[in-house]
């Protein structure tokens, strides 16, 4: 396992192409590689991250699709933090309909919050709702 | 089959199986790509059935859950039937968690999706 103070960080500008968001994608997972954690971590941040970005992009920058997303993240051996912010209007999470009632089980949307939410251990807006701030703490024994 | 396909396809018994070249399946133009192959194979047949497995695939997002509840919903529109397969516990999770479960029949194996089809 990593030492106690070991710890990543960086922030970055992404634009909508597949090669750099797979680019910041991968830093981060390296580095929770590198830190020890479990491949399920791996897959919870890698969900999370996969679907705050294309909220961002898809969502955020709908009007401007050649404005760049800041991603910050921070790795270290009990916690990872990864902030998305646009530069969009943003939006009112609370507004979003639960996908798992029984009448919205069949539409084809609505998910990706509810899954960022489920995986994370902390998930939260600003008051303008263009920055998601999340925060996946490591299980214990997740070595 | 489009020259750039993302997937393998091959029919039997009428029983179309479809499987994922791809480990992740998170690029949207790529999960664009799949709905509309798989759903013009649904088109063309009067009464769809379909095998999906995803026995290579380790990651994907709620983009591609879409793709498969639209697919789902075009072979319903067609009396058909849609069954999934080979789902790594991780993203039968996401299954679970989403209660995609409850509308989609997941069979351990493609092997046991094809019976329960015959």
């Amino acid at each position: 396992m990593a030492s106690p103070d070991d710890k990543a960080s960086g922030v970055v500008q992404v634009h909508d192409e597949r090669a750099q968001i797979q680019e910041v994608e991968d830093l981060i997972l390296a580095e929770l590689g590198r830190q020890g954690y479990p491949q399920a971590s791996e897959f919870a941040v890698r969900l999370a991250f996969e679907e705050a970005i294309t909220n961002a992009f898809e969502h955020g920058h709908r009007e401007q699709p050649h404005e760049t997303v800041t991603v910050e993240y921070e790795v270290n051996p009990s916690t990872v933090r990864i902030s998305i912010e646009d530069k969009g209007p943003g939006f009112d999470p609370s507004t979003i309909a639960d996908p798992t009632l029984d009448e919205n089980l069949d539409k084809p949307f609505g998910r990706g919050i509810m899954l960022i939410r489920s995986f994370m251990s902390e998930v939260a807006y600003n008051d303008s709702g263009n920055r998601l701030t999340m925060r996946y703490d490591r299980p214990p024994n997740g070595s | 089959m489009p020259a750039d396909s993302r997937l393998r396809i091959s029919e039997a018994d009428g029983v179309t199986q479809v499987e994922f070249v791809d480990r992740n399946i998170l690029d949207e133009a790529n999960i664009q790509a799949i709905g509309e192959e798989i759903g013009s194979i649904i088109e063309a047949s009067p009464s769809p059935k379909l095998v999906i497995s995803f026995s290579n695939v380790d990651h994907l997002s709620s983009a591609a859950l879409g793709a498969l509840i639209t697919i789902n919903n075009k072979v319903r529109a067609k009396d058909g039937a849609l069954r999934l397969s080979n789902i790594d516990p991780q993203i039968y999770e996401v299954f679970t968690i989403t209660r995609l479960n409850k509308i989609f029949e997941i069979h351990d194996s493609t092997q046991q999706a094809l019976e329960s089809l015959s």
